[in-house]
């Protein structure tokens, strides 16, 4: 099993670590819910090195980004993120990720964990079309890099202490490169997976013991605590965001997973399966990505399946869990288009009874 | 890890008071340890006649969904209703407060003994998995 930068200091706090794609990930510290709220009141910090890390590089970064990537890269301007997902050629998603400007020639691609081998493999695919040159212009800097995501609403408050760049006043979803705490050009992100506020900070490895200590320092009036992957998901699933691998993958579109939004039918964005996604936009999928929460007793869980009231299979769940701040089960899942208005009526099977619910919009809260 | 002298034990790792002809039932310190925060108890086999081994009820964690057995026969008397609202009673107080179900024995004899003590118990949670 891999270990990240900071995988020791889960283990000297007693945290409950697992085998997550690879790598000894810490599950949880006390307990999901007390880390779930902990983010959403005032401050929490999450180890997310395990996430990839990708440069383009050069005068065929763009073009390259543009192809493989549905939204629009003309949109970005040096500082602004991203959000984006790979087309793989059949309809389906290769992965999500996030793109990140740092110059016309200069870009940084974050993905998922459990996608590494396969995204790298597919940019190298579609770099090479371009001319690139691997280990040059298309960089895999994923096991070099460490990454903490703190978030919370007090966490861009806490981190200022760290640095004189005002960081309290970044848009949502830009970045900035400076020296923070003492370390030098440390990628400073107001992003996240927890639909609470916060960023997050990238950092070589050599100097991800040094962040941790003054992330848990500065954080120590605002009651920080470190969240395992747990939380992660209850949070990310209370917000709607989707995780691949559950909510999208190889055979989802962006366009049935309700991620129309980052797929820019624009001039000059002739990215891979556009066409194919430009008809099924035009036509109306079959399916669609929502949220439902429970109007009786009962969590979904992924693969429950779905019912209208005659007991008739409308879709599947792909993601479910008790929320933690509603205290009612809540969850995502592809239903026919016919059941995908707000306030349809729906039914989860979960363990022989068919449990009412209702689609709503997300976030949850 | 706290386990009482006083109860059985189960592989399932459930407890069982025995008081007379009834059996209290819960799951045990180290069960909700592993399963971490509980946020969901289904117990709808209220009034029914189970036998040992058969499933009572759902217990259901952030990330999982688990049965639970039946540790003895007979028919199910009682059911903490506090745990519909407080399951997270299982993880504090696993052996008081978050008790699951009460049964009125139909095979005591039989069935508690081969249920674990204490000690045995103990030994099953020290070998590896």
């Amino acid at each position: 099993m891999k270990r990240t930068a900071f995988t020791s200091f889960h283990e000297e706090l007693g945290a409950r670590m697992e085998e997550f794609c690879g790598y000894k990930m810490p599950i949880n510290y006390e307990g999901i819910n007390e880390e779930h709220l902990t983010v959403r009141n005032s401050v929490g910090v999450f180890d997310v090195s395990h996430m990839g890390e990708f440069w383009a590089k050069g005068p065929k970064a763009a073009a390259f980004v543009q192809k493989v990537t549905t939204n629009d890269v003309n949109a970005l301007y040096d500082g602004k993120v991203q959000y984006s997902c790979f087309p793989n050629g059949k309809g389906g998603i290769v992965d999500d990720l996030l793109v990140y400007r740092f110059g016309p020639e200069n870009y940084l691609l974050v993905v998922n964990a459990a996608n590494i081998d396969k995204d790298w493999a597919w940019c190298v695919e579609n770099a090479k079309g371009f001319g690139m040159e691997i280990g040059k212009d298309l960089i895999n800097a994923s096991d070099d890099t460490a990454q903490l995501a703190i978030q919370g609403p007090k966490a861009l408050q806490a981190m200022q202490k760290l640095t004189s760049e005002n960081v309290t006043d970044m848009e949502y979803y830009t970045f900035k490169q400076f020296d923070f705490a003492g370390i030098k050009d440390v990628i400073f992100s107001t992003t996240g997976y927890t639909g609470s506020g916060g960023c997050e900070i990238y950092v070589d490895n050599k100097d991800a013991a040094k962040l941790w200590e003054v992330v848990m320092e500065a954080g120590a009036e605002f009651g920080i605590k470190p969240i395992g992957l747990g939380a992660r998901d209850t949070l990310r699933l209370e917000s709607g965001f989707c995780l691949y691998g559950n909510d999208i993958d190889d055979t989802t579109s962006p366009i049935e997973a309700g991620l129309g939004w980052i797929t820019k039918f624009v001039d000059g964005n002739d990215f891979i399966d556009r066409d194919y996604m430009a008809k099924m936009k035009e036509e109306k999928p079959a399916k669609l990505l929502k949220g439902f929460l429970m109007l009786e007793r009962g969590i979904p869980r992924q693969h429950y399946m779905i019912e209208d009231a005659d007991g008739n299979e409308i879709g599947e769940v792909t993601s479910g869990t008790m929320s933690p701040l509603l205290k009612q089960g809540i969850g995502m899942g592809y239903v026919k288009r016919e059941f995908s208005k707000l306030d349809t009526e729906i039914f989860i099977r979960i363990r022989n009874k068919a449990l009412k619910a209702k689609i709503v919009k997300t976030p949850f809260f | 890890m706290n386990l009482p002298a006083d109860l059985k034990y189960t592989r399932d790792h459930e407890w069982v008071r025995v008081d007379g002809n009834i059996a209290t039932v819960g799951i045990t310190d180290y069960a909700q340890q592993q399963l971490g925060d509980i946020v969901f108890i289904e117990i709808e086999t209220i009034d029914e006649v189970l036998q040992q081994g058969e499933v009572f009820g759902t217990i259901e964690a952030v990330k999982t969904v688990s049965d639970m057995f039946m540790p003895v026969s007979g028919g199910i008397r009682e059911v903490n209703e506090e745990l519909q609202n407080s399951p997270d009673l299982v993880n504090g107080d696993p052996y008081g407060g978050g008790w699951m179900i009460k049964i009125e024995m139909t095979n005591a004899d039989g069935d508690l003994d081969g249920l674990l003590d204490v000690g045995t118990y103990e030994e099953l949670l020290s070998q590896p998995d």
